[in-house]
């Protein structure tokens, strides 16, 4: 795979670090809602088809970014800073 | 009597002027350059090459190519063995050394073909169903014997002398297979300024032009097509190398033989060389492979695909016999049978097909070939070499020959059942090719994966004109694909004056059989695992419905051909017998690689030390001066320990770390990862990201601190200085430096975006040493520095920066032995001037150069957590910290680190050991059981590090132990499965050494 890094340009994949799935909604840090942590932590879902993730790119500028990648064809539909995509679902609508 | 293959005086391109002698099962044997070694074996009259896998049945060579599944032989010597390789593929070199393979005691006479006379026993799943058993305990027992009578060649163990390299190659257009569609697609690509790269898998291009007669218009058009890509700057040609696998986004895999053809040297050669390509566009104009047809005695030596014996004559100058039946069910074979016939060969040619093309006919007649429509070889006979064929006249209907035969005496049968394009690179990217009912094979069609176009033969097209221009077509689509401007391009119609338009239609023949409705016994669909139609049949009966089911139980396309030839038709004769169309049974999948790769072209460079990048400490050559020893620990290599005079890794360590405790000792610590945390918000970030708090850390102090994962596990651990009012220096473990600064980096760059605070990896940039041990203030204070080391001025937390002899140093006084302690940070380039600053005020003192090994044994003395106990499935509490854990403010991990098990008493936590013979010596590793119990299962715990400590006088251990707080004073029994051992032994604190910290703070 190729990942066009928003800082570096199209790099390839092992270049990057997976960071998991990118729908997971961190809880406030100082939410004592243990329900809420363990969803956080441990539910995932396992789309075939798009799915938002998280990615690092540890061998070039570290920036995170949010990956919306094909698991079936792993076409990478779109990627953004992290900073710039904080939350969101795995559908491509909501990283116009 | 039969004949046997022999090189001809003038046909062929090979260079007779350069005789290259090789030797073959220790016979010396002579070729010409530009032979392959199956050419060459040929040529020496050598139809039998190997023995079968299964049934050690005399093989000999059937094809030109990959698709060969017989000529597997082992290549070279010594070190240098290559077993399983394609003879057919092997360029022949001067004193190339080449052996069959799975025979005994040689390939004339091999034992095992005993296996064959019991060949109808031995059918797909005999060995499962007669050696299983209820228990799997006679399939133990009789796998070894079952492993080695089947065969393939032998690897060896000794350490390759040769080696590999890896590139990388970056392109427009890349075109896989250098045939007449890849010339002319390579040509038009190149011609809009495409950068393009042509890869073909033999050691010259031209494809299946070069088995067309030599001299004619079609050597005159490769040369044509050459000089253009040679000439053009943006064309890179790769011959011996083979695309064996595409993966996402247009990256392919390739490893190019370099040295195969090549004499070796002593020193070693670059054998094989892996290039990852990424390409925009590829063009795969991989051609099409011929199918042999399904009939007994199909395998004998002597029988071959009649597009072989055509490229043997053709283009290595072998006649490979003088009598020569040729069975086909298509067009294709009548260029074979007119040019064998014209070399002198007697040839007979059996059609399938009761209608035969006028051409066809014509051509045959014109030179002297004898035709016979609506025929069809049953059998071949022959022990060693084909000597007669049975044949009768074929019913295109039910596949079943008549009962009046003819034997038809002979020297070789040549079959020709179709031909199959080759889209393994096209399956592997998941394309779904489609069934064609005109030329009976998948062929890609329209929906080809995004970023591949495919041309020529392995389109469909199967004449040479159809291929060259849909090679132009397709090149100028990629090209224009990628963004290149493309003109009306060259149209002109290329002519090499071959006649081998395709005008009838094939008949699909999948397997000849007898009046009966049966094949005759030793029909071979798949030659390499010798799976027989009857095997096919078989795996029906017993109700395996789908191909990949087949597959798995009879082996079929399993072996290192990946079934080439003989996938189809087991497709084919699977839909029969379901009643089914071929489409509707559908295609295996094809997984790379497409032929097989050495490990050594996977591995590269990154073989023994080079396995992966070493890091050193700024001090290492340092140690190297003072004798140290190293040792790996994850990517680092550290100072290990500092033999003296005879003394071992034990006499070293124990020696080390009493000094330390005597007087003063040193240990390098600048593995330890070190994080810069700068920012208005930084004190809230870590008061969030540890367990423990920071709003009350003064400037010039430090604090130990302990990070919890987000699932309440503890993370890792380290110390934190306040250097000024908003900038902290963070040092984390060595091991865990990696991944703690990706998950600030995270946290920051994702949820935390409203942060001021910027974190930054400075383990580098630092060189750090540990100098401790009772006199560690008298030492330093030795030093020229404007740093008062008093306990008054710097006290047990304290942290101060300055100079020390003229270098920049920033001084924590922090501990990990127990004893008084210092760090001692200065800039990366200046790390061995302070040692040697250090070493020389420290000769007064005795000064201990300690390695890790004397570190580590100091700390299990102390009882601090390490990574042997940091596992990621400990919380605080398992290791007696559940003091840092905050309790006046939220933290990582703090929620979830509340689950009702991690709360439970029986959790296994920290304790120490101590043998109550103190001469007994524990493991680590070992497991912890309940002293009078006899050891079964996992136990309560397991020994997490030990060492000797000289100041309780035996072997100690750390340990993580179930409920093991409350059991501290009681006995365990520690049981080392691997020695035997069982010791008897106290559990103790872990904080044996200094539990109160009194010297620390001195």
């Amino acid at each position: 795979m190729r990942i066009d890094c928003p800082c570096c340009g199209p790099r390839d994949y092992k270049e990057f670090a997976y960071g998991g799935d990118a729908v997971r909604q961190r809880p406030a840090y100082d939410d004592t809602d243990i329900d809420r942590w363990s969803d956080f932590v441990f539910l995932r879902s396992n789309p075939r088809g798009p799915h938002r993730e998280f990615w690092q790119h540890t061998g070039g500028c570290r920036q995170w970014i949010v990956v919306m990648r094909n698991t079936v064809s792993h076409e990478i539909l779109s990627v953004h800073l992290a900073a710039d995509a904080p939350s969101g679902t795995n559908t491509t609508e909501d990283l116009s | 009597m039969t004949r046997k293959p022999e090189r001809l005086e003038h046909h062929g391109r090979i260079d007779r002027g350069k005789k290259l002698w090789f030797s073959f099962d220790g016979s010396r044997l002579s070729g010409f350059s530009g032979d392959t070694l199956a050419s060459a074996l040929l040529a020496n009259g050598k139809l039998l090459v190997g023995r079968s896998f299964k049934y050690h049945r005399p093989r000999g060579i059937y094809s030109l190519g990959v698709d060969d599944p017989n000529a597997l032989v082992s290549l070279h010597q010594g070190a240098r063995n290559e077993p399983n390789t394609q003879a057919t593929m092997v360029d022949l070199y001067k004193g190339l050394v080449a052996r069959s393979q799975n025979c005994w005691p040689s390939l004339e006479f091999d034992f095992m073909t005993i296996n064959d006379t019991f060949s109808r026993f031995l059918s797909a799943g005999f060995y499962y169903k007669t050696f299983m058993g209820p228990t799997r305990k006679s399939w133990m027992f009789y796998e070894r014997f079952i492993r080695n009578a089947a065969g393939m060649g032998t690897a060896t163990t000794l350490d390759d002398p040769d080696y590999y390299e890896k590139v990388n190659g970056f392109c427009d257009v890349m075109v896989v297979g250098g045939g007449p569609s890849g010339l002319e697609a390579a040509v038009s690509a190149a011609s809009t300024g495409a950068r393009v790269i042509l890869v073909e898998q033999t050691g010259e291009l031209g494809g299946c032009l070069l088995n067309t007669p030599a001299g004619g218009k079609a050597d005159e058009w490769i040369a044509e097509q050459l000089a253009i890509l040679k000439a053009a700057e943006n064309v890179q040609i790769l011959k011996r190398c083979t695309v064996y696998g595409a993966y996402d986004h247009g990256i392919f895999g390739l490893v190019e033989r370099v040295g195969d053809h090549v004499a070796a040297s002593d020193e070693g050669i670059l054998q094989h060389r892996m290039w990852t390509v990424r390409a925009r566009q590829t063009i795969l104009t991989t051609g099409a492979l011929e199918r042999p047809l399904v009939l007994g005695g199909n395998d004998l030596p002597g029988v071959m695909l009649a597009n072989a014996a055509r490229g043997y004559l053709n283009n290595y100058g072998v006649l490979v016999g003088r009598r020569i039946v040729i069975f086909t069910n298509n067009d294709s074979a009548y260029e074979a049978a007119a040019d064998l016939s014209n070399a002198g060969a007697t040839v007979t040619l059996l059609d399938a097909r009761k209608d035969i093309p006028s051409h066809a006919q014509e051509k045959a007649e014109r030179n002297g070939v004898s035709i016979l429509a609506g025929y069809a070889v049953r059998k071949a006979n022959g022990r060693k070499q084909v000597t007669s064929v049975e044949i009768s006249e074929y019913d295109p209907v039910s596949g079943k020959t008549s009962s009046q035969i003819q034997v038809v005496n002979c020297d070789i049968l040549c079959l020709s059942g179709g031909w199959t394009p080759s889209l393994h690179l096209l399956s592997q990217q998941g394309g779904k090719p489609f069934y064609d009912e005109a030329l009976a094979t998948f062929v890609p069609g329209e929906a080809v994966t995004e970023g591949f176009l495919v041309a020529g033969a392995a389109n469909g097209r199967m004449s040479t004109k159809s291929c060259i221009d849909d090679g132009r077509a397709k090149g100028l689509e990629a090209a224009g694909k990628c963004g290149f401007s493309v003109g009306e391009g060259d149209t002109t119609t290329t002519d090499l004056g071959i006649s081998d338009a395709w005008e009838c239609p094939l008949l699909p023949v999948w397997e000849v059989r007898y009046p009966n409705g049966r094949a005759a016994a030793k029909s071979f669909v798949d030659l390499q695992h010798d799976v027989k139609s009857s095997d096919v049949e078989l795996a029906h009966r017993e109700g395996y419905v789908s191909v990949e089911h087949l597959k798995r139980y009879t082996t079929l396309g399993m072996a290192s051909d990946q079934g080439k030839g003989a996938n189809l038709t087991a497709l084919a004769l699977m839909a029969e017998h379901r009643n089914m169309s071929i489409p509707e049974v559908g295609v295996t999948t094809f997984r790379p690689p497409f032929t097989p790769i050495s490990i050594g072209a996977l591995a590269g460079f990154e073989t023994g030390p080079n396995i992966e990048p070493r890091r050193q400490t700024p001090m290492r050559h340092w140690h190297l001066g003072k004798g140290a020893e190293f040792i790996e620990t994850g990517l680092w290599d550290r100072a290990w320990y500092y033999p003296k005079a005879g003394e071992d890794l034990d006499a070293a360590y124990i020696r080390e770390a009493r000094e330390l405790r005597q007087g003063v000792g040193i240990v390098d610590v600048s593995t330890l990862g070190k994080i810069d945390v700068q920012g208005p918000d930084a004190v809230e970030f870590l008061n969030r990201v540890y367990a423990n708090g920071w709003k009350t850390l003064p400037i010039g102090k430090a604090r130990y601190g302990v990070m919890l994962r987000d699932d309440g596990m503890v993370f890792d651990d380290g110390t934190i200085t306040r250097i000024s009012e908003h900038h902290y220096f963070m040092t984390v473990t060595t091991a865990g430096a990696g991944a703690v600064m990706s998950h600030l980096e995270f946290l920051l760059q994702t949820d935390w975006t409203d942060l001021k605070v910027d974190v930054t990896s400075v383990t580098d940039q630092w060189a750090a040493i540990a100098v401790s041990g009772p006199e560690a203030r008298a030492l330093l204070g030795s030093l020229d520095s404007n740093i008062d080391f008093s306990a008054e001025a710097l006290p047990f937390m304290g942290a101060i920066e300055g100079t020390m002899a003229g270098l920049p140093v920033r001084v924590i006084r922090i501990t990990f032995t127990g004893e008084l302690g210092y760090e001692i940070y200065t800039p990366a380039g200046y790390g061995e001037a302070l040692l040697d600053a250090v070493t020389v005020k420290g000769e007064a003192f005795n000064l201990s150069l300690c390695g890790i090994e004397a570190l580590g044994a100091l700390r299990v003395e102390k009882g601090h957590v390490a990574g042997s106990e940091i596992t990621g499935r400990t919380t605080l509490d398992d290791l007696g910290l559940a003091g840092m854990g905050s309790t006046i403010k939220p933290y990582i991990g703090q929620v979830l680190a509340q689950r009702e098990a991690l709360l439970e008493n029986d959790r296994q936590q920290f304790v120490g050991l101590c043998p109550v013979d103190p001469k007994a010596v524990i493991k680590g590793g070992a497991l912890i059981f309940d002293a009078g119990t006899e050891p079964e299962g996992h136990g309560l715990g397991v020994i997490t590090a030990v060492a000797y400590s000289p100041v309780v006088g035996s072997v100690i251990a750390l340990a993580l132990l179930s409920g093991g707080r409350a059991r501290i004073g009681t006995t365990v029994n520690v049981v080392d499965s691997i020695d035997n051992t069982n010791i008897a032994a106290h559990v103790t604190s872990p904080h044996v050494y200094d539990p109160e910290g009194e010297k620390a703070r001195a």
